[in-house]
């Protein structure tokens, strides 16, 4: 699909636009709707149109397949740490008001780090499950 | 709308149009979502439902036959059980409270402290990712860890062996 | 009974009896999968309409409103679609690698390659 010049300047520009949205409903999730699973599943379709358009081995360049899977991992472990670290600042597993001086500050640090955790891991997986299902070829076995 | 959708679905044997129909699905039950202000579940759910949804269906299409076969049996057993099934829900939601009732028993208890503290305790005014986060955070925790089994499994389910030549067993 | 009252639980009923029938009377696996998320989808209806007020609007805080719609049935159908997405991913990986291995996605097929040949010398009850 490279060929056709119109889906190649649209997808460049929806694509830009895709990721900023994604990092807007990210970060914006406190205010309005939104909140890391939203950010990560529309960080992952960005990747997957930028597939659609300019074929997978150029999406495998941009985003390669050691840092899909870090990410997979990455999240659930920073959300895991976040509650390690309330655990070794005095309070119990995943208490947030330990983390600054001023509780509410705490909430703050901590809704922010478990959201930024959720995102890796849902944008990694479901990139790493598209990337699975489209460079499985007819006739592929094991 | 949503009922027309439903069963031009389950009569439609092309399963491209059937993939399709079921994004629209979606972007029909986020809409009816939001008019039920629940922001939040539709933008998730016309997300997840008509964008990931979707591609993972037109991947797996991909790899395989795109027409659905004709049924072999008249479906009356399935067609009875599943409308006895309904029949059943129905009696049981007649016990239910009825639409928009202020004093239902879901809007007294928890639901009630969470509105009135949950801006000022965490300092979020988005109540669904306070308590998403904050009070019921662990188990955020343990979804974002189903989400990564998942892709987990579906790694060990389709990965490719790079010792085809020898000829293991698939 | 009020009829008015218990519309959305009925239109919620007629979507789940929908998908249990795609479900268990489609012989196209795929097929299945979408009849499956279509109860799935039946099912976060079935939750979320009780938490609405009339009147009220969505629970995120503002000065302007006083009465919100309950949070809490949110919180648990956000998780819920997300886990349903997983399921659904796993589902048809299956889907694939039966594919492969069967040369079908039908159900019908698929049964019949497995069914054992009937002059089986395993079998039992053989008379002759």
């Amino acid at each position: 699909m490279r060929n056709y010049l119109v889906l190649r300047v649209v997808a460049k520009l929806m694509i830009a636009f895709m990721i900023l949205f994604a990092l807007y409903v990210q970060f914006h999730g406190d205010f309005g709707p939104g909140g890391g699973f939203q950010a990560g599943v529309i960080a992952a379709a960005a990747i997957v149109f930028y597939a659609i358009i300019f074929g997978l081995p150029a999406a495998r360049e941009v985003v390669p397949d050691w840092l899909v899977e870090s990410m997979v991992a990455a999240g659930v472990l920073l959300y895991a740490g976040v509650g390690f670290a309330g655990l070794l600042l005095g309070g119990n597993f995943l208490d947030y008001f330990v983390l600054a001086g001023d509780p509410v500050d705490g909430q703050h640090r901590g809704i922010f780090w478990i959201e930024v955790g959720v995102l890796i891991t849902v944008a990694g997986v479901m990139l790493k499950i598209f990337y699975m299902f489209a460079g499985r070829e007819d006739g592929d076995r094991g | 709308m949503i009922a027309v959708v439903t069963i031009v679905i389950a009569r439609q044997r092309n399963l491209f149009a059937v993939v399709i129909l079921f994004g629209i699905y979606s972007f029909l039950m986020a809409t009816v979502l939001v008019a039920l202000d629940a922001v939040d579940v539709a933008m998730t759910e016309a997300s997840v439902g008509a964008g990931i949804s979707t591609i993972l269906f037109l991947s797996a299409l991909h790899l395989g036959k795109g027409i659905e076969m004709k049924p072999l049996h008249k479906p009356f057993l399935p067609l009875m059980v599943a409308l006895a099934t309904g029949a059943a829900l129905a009696y049981g939601t007649l016990g239910l409270p009825a639409f928009s009732d202020p004093q239902a028993p879901i809007h007294q208890h928890v639901a009630k402290r969470y509105i009135e503290d949950g801006a000022r305790e965490t300092g979020v005014p988005n109540i669904v990712t306070a308590v998403l986060a904050s009070y019921r955070g662990y188990d955020t925790l343990g979804e974002v860890t189903v989400v990564f089994t998942a892709g987990i499994g579906v790694v060990a389910l389709l990965r490719r062996l790079r010792s085809r030549k020898r000829g293991d067993k698939p | 009974m009020n009829v008015a009252g218990h519309f959305s639980y009925w239109v919620t009923i007629l979507i789940a009896i929908s998908g249990l029938y795609i479900l268990i009377a489609r012989g196209n696996l795929v097929k299945k999968l979408v009849g499956l998320a279509i109860f799935q989808t039946s099912v976060y209806l079935l939750y979320i309409a009780p938490g609405k007020l009339i009147g009220g609007t969505a629970p995120i805080v503002a000065d302007r409103f006083a009465v919100y719609s309950n949070p809490l049935p949110h919180v648990l159908i956000l998780t819920a679609i997300v886990v349903g997405v997983a399921t659904l991913a796993l589902g048809l990986a299956l889907v694939v690698r039966i594919k492969e291995a069967y040369g079908s996605i039908e159900e019908d097929e698929i049964l019949e390659q497995d069914r054992p040949p009937f002059d089986s010398s395993a079998n039992n009850n053989v008379s002759n």
